[in-house]
């Protein structure tokens, strides 16, 4: 009888614990955050390209690419450096190399045949022009380009490289000492004047890109070090599914990465932005497990304790 | 004068207790410290208390270390420093910022036990004052941690609520200003909450601490019945081998038994929160840096302070102001707002009880529709929460005057 | 004798109190704004050498400023909900010398992005989620909920004083014009 008048107790506070927890956490949230639905990186407003593709036409094709991308798979360099591209075209171009293993066939096609609107971008260049020109007249040229890039992207690509290729030349990420000029340089002070004349040179670059990807985007995209931790997981993909959808007027665009593309960023953002993940998912059973042994052994204590008190 | 044993060995018992009696402390404090048999598990949430007390100001300590209070290092102290590259940093601060929610939960738990079994009058009132300080003790601590690692919710909360300064339409810009050192929080708010944090406040709750307990020994704690127990008489009861007669069992080791059994159930659900599930407490708008020039879509404070925010909130300005005022000090009032001699759970209390439950309701709504924002049928809601709240504690001498005097007390 | 023992305990006791209000005097000092957080609150701007129609950034208290002086045709080249009066005729301005100038805080209301200003089309447009100001900061285009907000100001001469509530602002904020 005692015994179940506690539980009894028990259960109402765990009650109205719970009620309390779903009204401020999934609920609230659900109130608060606009539901976007996931489509799962499919592109489905994009028509499927039936067109086959030929590898060798499109490399014929590529080498206009070359005028302002470096494609380094196939040893071509860029024609100028991050800031003065950035000077000329607001940000600086993408190597290819990765295009054909991190995007979407299908985006890839549309996008080299209507960059703007493929990536959904056309309300910030209503008066000026997209610095990306279009480089197919139709769906077969696209198509060889596409199997072009395909053909010289990497097997494997890295979860790094794929985050420098589809956010790193925007979006910074101080934790992992990546600028969206590069790496940042390893070098030392003058031990007698205590100035980094290395860093100083390169913080300038760096000053400068950055003045010119505001100009073009309209404002600093922010830094990504710990984004897993701001944003949820949902929100994430899919902003970069559609970032129009969730936020209305960004100047992000679609970056049309494939599933395997994104799953590759993310386990980036992952890796950088939630390093102790692993160790949560290691330390926890032992702490937790010796707790019940504890909580066990405190029981019989207990037990002995009370015994013919009652 | 007293009497030392030349022979005494140093630290032997004898010596010890010659300079400190320590069997006396001993009897005093714990094997002769009587507390009712009859009572639940909800009578060991001041040792869960006290237990997550010491988890923050272990785990303080460590993050303190590595902590950086200065408005540009401060994020990426935290978030870079202590959660990347401190060995079990990460642990430190989900363990710190998982405590620093339960605590509330623990602290709520303890303070609606109290009001059920009515534990705050016939010469409890300052069990319920100590209690009460603590409580805002603790939340002006839990305020200003929240503060220090300088993210987007700890600049915006911490602009929202020293606004609250500036007293309305009295428009007390000076005091605001005075309060944050600067126009705008900066660098002196940093630097003043964090002394706050690791040093003012922690040593006033430890005082505190020591008061509530105090306050605890001549009254003793109640029980399940709110019966008035001889425990001079129960305890020579038990003294006598009489165990099961006697109404009271000794602090050590019988109750506390029970306490460290209730202790480890509650580490295991705390630990799994902090392994596996602490974004309720890690508040996902504050791992953004703080930034002056960019206000987040919605500014909420942590749930525990949720519905005395809601208070504010439904009424215009000044009005608000005046009910938040209201609700934060009403509580403290409890002990002489209640009329009723009776001491009793609240079910055989009359209207009491339902004044109990609609009260715990009551919070609970307003602590929900403090999160979501207010529009619609939120603000409604809201408002007429709040309303609720006002009026019940207005009614509340009221319905305890009608109250019949349960037969047998007082 | 009891009586000179209780006088002179009392007599301690208050002495002791005036140390001790003595020390919260400058405990109350400690926490003032410290002398260069204040004089940074106070920014002084010279409108003798400006040119119509072009956007002036200060900062203030951390915030950025922008100051336009306004030309007598300051329509909006088009405006999403037909407001397309006369910026130049908006209650906001300020009259300083012969001129109106816009002041304000130039963050946008709605989630405190930093809008650009396009002279020849008189009016701001704000990069992260396209709204739109007249050159009086009055809402064009939502989301925005209000006007762009005027900070506390005090004229003097070709000068403006942020930081200080002048007359001219107090009238401004009686009628409800700042925000």
């Amino acid at each position: 009888m005692k015994k179940m008048k506690e539980l009894k107790i028990l259960a109402v506070v765990v009650f109205f614990t719970l009620v309390t927890y779903w009204g401020v956490e999934p609920y609230a949230h659900s109130v608060m955050h606009k539901h976007v639905e996931f489509k799962n990186f499919k592109y489905e407003d994009l028509k499927p390209i039936s067109a086959k593709g030929d590898a060798a036409k499109g490399q014929a094709l590529a080498a206009a690419c070359a005028g302002c991308h470096s494609i380094k798979a196939a040893k071509m360099p860029a024609p100028m450096d991050p800031v003065t591209a950035a000077a000329t075209y607001g940000v600086n171009p993408p190597d290819l190399s990765l295009a054909g293993a991190v995007l979407d066939e299908k985006y890839l096609a549309h996008f080299l045949k209507d960059p703007v609107h493929t990536a959904m971008v056309a309300h910030k260049f209503k008066n000026r022009a997209y610095p990306m020109p279009p480089m197919a007249t139709d769906d077969q040229s696209a198509a060889d380009l596409v199997a072009y890039f395909k053909s010289i992207a990497p097997k494997e690509v890295t979860p790094k490289e794929a985050y420098e290729f589809a956010c790193g030349r925007c979006h910074e990420m101080r934790y992992a000492k990546w600028t969206q000029i590069g790496e940042e340089p390893k070098t030392k002070p003058n031990i007698q004047t205590h100035m980094n004349e290395g860093k100083l040179k390169f913080d300038e670059k760096l000053a400068k890109y950055k003045d010119h990807l505001v100009k073009y985007l309209g404002k600093l995209p922010p830094d990504l070090s710990i984004i897993v931790r701001a944003r949820s997981e949902d929100y994430l993909k899919t902003f970069v599914e559609d970032p129009q959808a969730q936020l209305p007027g960004t100047a992000m665009p679609r970056v049309g990465v494939s599933k395997e593309g994104y799953e590759k960023v993310f386990k980036y953002l992952e890796e950088v932005g939630d390093p102790s993940k692993p160790k949560r998912e290691a330390v926890g059973p032992w702490v937790i497990g010796y707790f019940i042994i504890f909580s066990f052994l405190a029981w019989l204590w207990y037990k002995s304790q009370w015994k013919g008190l009652k | 004068m007293a009497h030392f044993d030349p022979n005494a060995k140093p630290f032997s018992h004898q010596w010890m207790n010659d300079r400190l009696a320590i069997d006396t402390l001993k009897r005093v404090l714990s094997t002769e410290y009587w507390i009712p048999k009859n009572i639940n598990f909800l009578w060991a949430m001041g040792m869960v208390l006290a237990a997550t007390f010491g988890v923050l100001l272990i785990s303080g300590i460590f993050l303190l270390m590595y902590y950086i209070p200065d408005t540009k290092l401060a994020f990426d102290s935290v978030n870079h420093t202590i959660m990347g590259e401190v060995g079990y940093g990460w642990l430190w601060r989900h363990m710190h910022a998982v405590a620093a929610s339960v605590v509330f939960l623990i602290i709520y738990i303890h303070m609606f036990t109290g009001i059920y079994y009515g534990s705050y009058k016939r010469g409890r009132e300052l069990i319920w004052l100590s209690g009460m300080l603590l409580f805002v003790t603790f939340s002006a601590e839990a305020f200003s941690g929240y503060m220090l690692p300088w993210g987007q919710m700890s600049y915006w909360a911490g602009m929202v609520i020293t606004n609250l300064f500036s007293l309305g339409s009295l428009d007390l810009q000076g005091l605001v200003e005075w309060i944050r050192g600067d126009y705008v929080p900066g660098q002196a708010f940093l630097g003043r909450f964090f002394m706050l944090h690791v040093v003012l406040l922690p040593l006033i709750i430890m005082a505190l601490i020591v008061l509530h307990f105090g306050t605890l020994r001549i009254p003793h704690v109640n029980n399940q019945d709110g019966e008035e127990i001889d425990f001079e008489a129960e305890a020579e009861k038990w003294k006598a081998g009489k165990r099961k007669e006697a109404k009271v069992i000794p602090f050590n080791p019988v109750f506390m038994s029970k306490d460290v059994f209730v202790l480890g159930i509650y580490f295991i659900i705390y630990f799994y929160l902090v392994f596996y599930h602490f974004e309720f407490a890690m508040d996902p708008v504050n791992f953004d840096p703080a930034d002056p020039l960019k206000t987040p879509p919605h500014i909420y404070p942590e749930w525990y302070f949720l519905w005395s925010y809601e208070i504010l909130r439904p009424f215009s300005k000044n009005a608000g102001l005046i009910a938040f005022g209201f609700a934060q000090v009403i509580f403290f009032f409890l002990p002489f707002l209640d009329r009723s001699p009776n001491v009793a759970p609240a079910s055989r209390r009359g209207l009491f009880k339902f004044w109990f439950w609609a009260l715990l309701i009551d919070m609970i709504v307003l602590t929900i529709m403090g999160k979501v924002p207010p529009i619609g049928i939120y603000t409604t809601i809201g408002t007429i929460a709040a309303w609720t709240f006002i009026l019940l504690w207005v009614a509340l001498p009221f319905i305890t005057k009608l109250e019949k005097p349960i037969r047998g007390q007082k | 004798m009891s009586d000179r023992r209780d006088f002179f305990g009392k007599a301690l006791g208050a002495f002791a109190g005036l140390g001790a209000l003595g020390a919260l005097y400058a405990a109350k000092r400690t926490w003032d704004p410290l002398p260069s957080v204040k004089a940074a609150g106070f920014t002084t701007i010279d409108l003798s050498n400006t040119q119509e129609n072009v956007l002036y950034t200060e900062m203030w208290r951390g915030k950025p400023i922008f100051v336009i002086k306004v030309p007598k045709n300051a329509k909006p080249s088009e405006a999403p909900n037909g407001n397309m009066e006369n910026a130049y005729d908006d209650k906001r301005l300020i009259k300083v010398g012969d001129s109106k100038f816009f002041i304000a805080i130039g963050l946008c209301t709605h989630l405190g992005c930093i809008p650009a200003y396009y002279p020849d089309k008189h009016k701001f447009i704000c990069a992260c989620h396209g709204g739109q100001f007249n050159a009086a900061g009055e809402v064009l285009k939502s989301p925005p909920p209000s006007p762009l907000v005027i900070p506390p100001f005090t004229v003097k001469g070709m000068k403006v004083v942020l930081g200080e509530a002048g007359p001219e602002y107090k009238k401004l904020k009686e009628a409800g014009l700042v925000a």
